[in-house]
């Protein structure tokens, strides 16, 4: 029991009690805030496998960027508390142990033919050195095509919104 | 050294170094009103102790004899969870700031930081980022139309300002090759030229450190970047309806968040703890933490100065500002120091 697996195990817990409580939540801040403990709790589980560099941007991009447009999002439409439909008892008695099975079945199954086991801390490359390596020269092409990729979903999300009265007088 | 020894060393630096940070933000308060009152030619605080210098304390006993009124309508588990929040963030990023070099202590070389991560600058960065929800969901939890304004308003300049001072931050990473504060720190050591020492700002980042000082003024939300807390423009803001010790946990992370971007400037461009080292031994080892705090000081010192000074900019003009004049000006900065590395 080392430190290391009791560390893995808590952030773990965060992890899935934020899943699950992402889905029991009634109002959807709430849900928000519940993603946002996943985000954190799985940069803490980066760290954990030595991914240090991931971790971070995880910390940046995914808790700190996305998820504050998400929040932005339910704060400016409003969204109230979901309404209550009459979900069928059958589905949540019988579906959710299911599902539980079927997932424990399924993990089971397939950790006890990959044949792998667990890894050293830092017998992978996490280091920012490693990841710069890959990125920039063994990987540069699939970079830049992202960058650009990206740069058209920028342009694109700019055309969506911008005022309709524009395009229109641009037609004329 | 044993993970007992370092658990409890680590336990009690962090004890030490939130004691030392919850009075530098109590008398950043002070400072704050004694340098402000004498640039408008009127004393601060003179009367609670000798130069008003119990002014903090009397502070403290206010906040906690107030009222807390908690207005009826608001969401109030945010409510209540927003200013833990914003504390929370503002004092985790000071974990990873070094004072000083390692001392000796029983044996045991103990680095004057609580950890010093690989990746200690992005740590920084990452918390910054998650500082805009304190913000923002102060300001919606309050069901008020003038605190969810000021709240996006607040968090939509954070969230721009920021990649700025990420980028501004990159010229300093390109520089020292590596995200630890500690060996930033120790790529400033030294002298070039015979005479000038070789921190940062003179070894090349003077425009990266502008933009960084820009940037960090607008993170913070301080003067000339105050429109979401200013009382004329939006009530006050996302903090309009906390009273007694939730202001006053916003009004510490606001502090403590101006103390980290004062230690994270000397650190990444003036030296950090670097100075004239003269002295018997003992003063040596306690010298440089000496020069640190004095660096720390000498900014917030400009905060307050340029608080006291300069008017506030509208909101159009402080997006455009940092959209279309501090984004470029950073990626000019990034690619010419990368250029000059590279040559």
């Amino acid at each position: 029991m080392s430190f290391h697996l009791i560390l893995f195990l808590i952030f773990g817990a965060v992890c899935v009690g934020g899943a699950i409580n992402l889905l029991a939540q009634r109002h959807p801040i709430n849900s928000a805030l519940s993603l946002i403990a996943v985000m954190a709790a799985l940069a803490g589980d980066y760290l954990l496998l030595g991914a240090e560099f991931v971790a971070a941007v995880q910390l940046i991009v995914y808790a700190g960027a996305i998820m504050v447009l998400f929040v932005f999002v339910i704060m400016l439409l409003n969204a109230g508390v979901e309404e209550e439909t009459k979900g069928s008892r059958v589905a949540i008695l019988v579906g959710v142990p299911g599902m539980l099975i079927g997932g424990v079945l399924v993990a089971w199954v397939v950790l006890l033919r990959s044949g792998t086991e667990a890894v050293p801390i830092g017998a992978l490359p996490g280091h920012p050195i490693d990841i710069a390596q890959l990125l920039f020269h063994d990987f540069l092409l699939p970079f830049e095509v992202t960058s650009i990729l990206i740069l058209i979903a920028i342009m694109g999300a700019v055309v969506l919104a911008s005022k309709p009265e524009s395009a229109a007088g641009k037609v004329e | 050294m044993p993970i007992g020894i370092f658990i409890l060393v680590s336990v009690i630096k962090s004890v030490i170094v939130l004691l030392v940070l919850l009075t530098a933000v109590a008398y950043t308060v002070w400072l704050e009103r004694k340098v402000v009152g004498h640039m408008q030619n009127r004393w601060g605080p003179t009367r609670v102790g000798p130069f008003g210098l119990l002014q903090p304390a009397a502070d403290g006993l206010k906040f906690l004899f107030k009222e807390d009124l908690t207005p009826p309508h608001v969401y109030k588990p945010l409510f209540l969870a927003a200013p833990m929040m914003a504390v929370i963030f503002a004092l985790t990023s000071i974990s990873v700031i070094p004072f000083g070099n390692s001392i000796q202590l029983f044996g045991y070389s103990v680095p004057l930081q609580i950890t010093d991560v690989n990746i200690g600058l992005l740590l920084i960065l990452g918390i910054t980022s998650m500082g805009v929800y304190g913000v923002a969901l102060a300001g919606w939890s309050s069901n008020n139309k003038y605190s969810l304004l000021g709240g996006l308003r607040a968090s939509a300049q954070m969230v721009s300002y920021e990649i700025a001072l990420g980028l501004s931050l990159v010229g300093v990473l390109i520089q020292s090759g590596s995200f630890s504060l500690r060996d930033i720190v120790e790529a400033q050591g030294g002298r070039f030229l015979y005479i000038i020492p070789r921190w940062n700002i003179f070894h090349g980042q003077l425009i990266g450190f502008f933009v960084y000082l820009m940037a960090a003024y607008a993170e913070t939300n301080r003067i000339p970047f105050d429109l979401p807390e200013a009382e004329t423009e939006l009530v006050a803001g996302y903090h309009t309806e906390y009273s007694s010790m939730k202001f006053a946990m916003f009004f510490m992370a606001e502090y403590a968040n101006m103390i980290t971007v004062a230690c994270l400037a000397t650190l990444l461009f003036f030296g950090g703890w670097h100075g004239p080292l003269f002295g018997p031994s003992l003063m040596r080892a306690v010298l440089p933490v000496f020069w640190f705090i004095a660096k720390v000081f000498c900014f917030l010192f400009l905060y307050i100065w340029v608080r006291g000074t300069l008017p506030r900019f509208r909101y159009d003009q402080l997006m455009s500002f940092g959209w279309k004049f501090l984004l470029p000006l950073a990626i000019a900065n990034l690619v010419a120091t990368a250029i000059v590395v590279a040559w």
